[in-house]
């Protein structure tokens, strides 16, 4: 299992703040991630997720979108942070 | 042997910014400097007038990343102390956003290293602000002068 969080302008995008997706061995890289949720949800997905500015963290710590993910992984998707 | 005392706190609550640097200043004599930055909501943004801000961020992830941004300030410079709260949530203009606060034997290192602490804090940390204008609501931007600033250190 992968729990994939989304936050702001992404959340609001494709509608939803987290999903649990069922953990597959072709699907161990947050990339692949990216690409097998595009092909299941949809254009407004391929918007949102493939973005040029989309941050990507895994477990917590911003990463890049070769990182490989296992199973209990916990991969966020975002914009540039705004605080402060 | 010198002890640090961290605060790092996200919440939706106002601060009281007197009281908070009473509690990072405490006991310790050996303290001979504290800086203190403290952001406020403005009522304007991009030439629009701002009614209210909305403040998300990732829980876990948020206080991870200002530990860490607080453990690298300490490694750069030497801290005797440093409160870092960030508030989330709706917030009016004039209301206060984020605090940092940092104490040291000397000024030099708590001025640096109180703006190193916001500089970081503003391209890192999980938040993202949403404000409404008598447009509609809108995401704000990230800034490349933020990351410009940033990146100095």
């Amino acid at each position: 299992m992968i729990e994939v969080l989304f936050f702001a302008r992404i959340r609001e995008q494709i509608g939803t703040g987290s999903l649990q997706v069922a953990w597959d061995d072709s699907v161990d890289s947050v990339e692949r991630l990216i690409l097998s949720l595009v092909a299941r949800e949809g254009a407004l997905w391929a918007d949102a997720l493939q973005a040029d500015n989309v941050v990507v963290a895994v477990n917590q710590q911003v990463c890049d979108k070769h990182k490989h993910i296992v199973s209990g992984d916990e991969v966020a998707f975002f914009p540039p942070v705004t605080g402060g | 042997m010198m002890t640090l005392s961290n605060t790092v706190r996200v919440q939706s609550d106002d601060f009281d910014v007197g009281e908070e640097l009473a509690q990072l200043r405490g006991h310790n004599a050996a303290i001979g400097a504290i800086a203190s930055f403290i952001g406020v909501a403005r009522n304007t943004n991009d030439g629009d007038a701002v009614a209210t801000l909305e403040l998300e961020h990732y829980p876990g992830m948020t206080e991870k990343s200002i530990e860490a941004i607080v453990g690298e300030a300490q490694a750069r410079w030497q801290l005797l102390g440093a409160t870092v709260i960030h508030r989330v949530g709706q917030l009016l203009p004039g209301d206060q956003i984020v605090l940092v606060a940092v104490s040291s034997m000397h000024r030099g290192e708590a001025f640096q290293a109180c703006e190193f602490i916001m500089d970081y804090l503003k391209t890192r940390a999980p938040f993202w602000k949403k404000e409404l204008t008598p447009e509609g609501e809108r995401w704000v931007d990230a800034r490349s002068s933020d990351q410009g600033s940033a990146d100095r250190w």
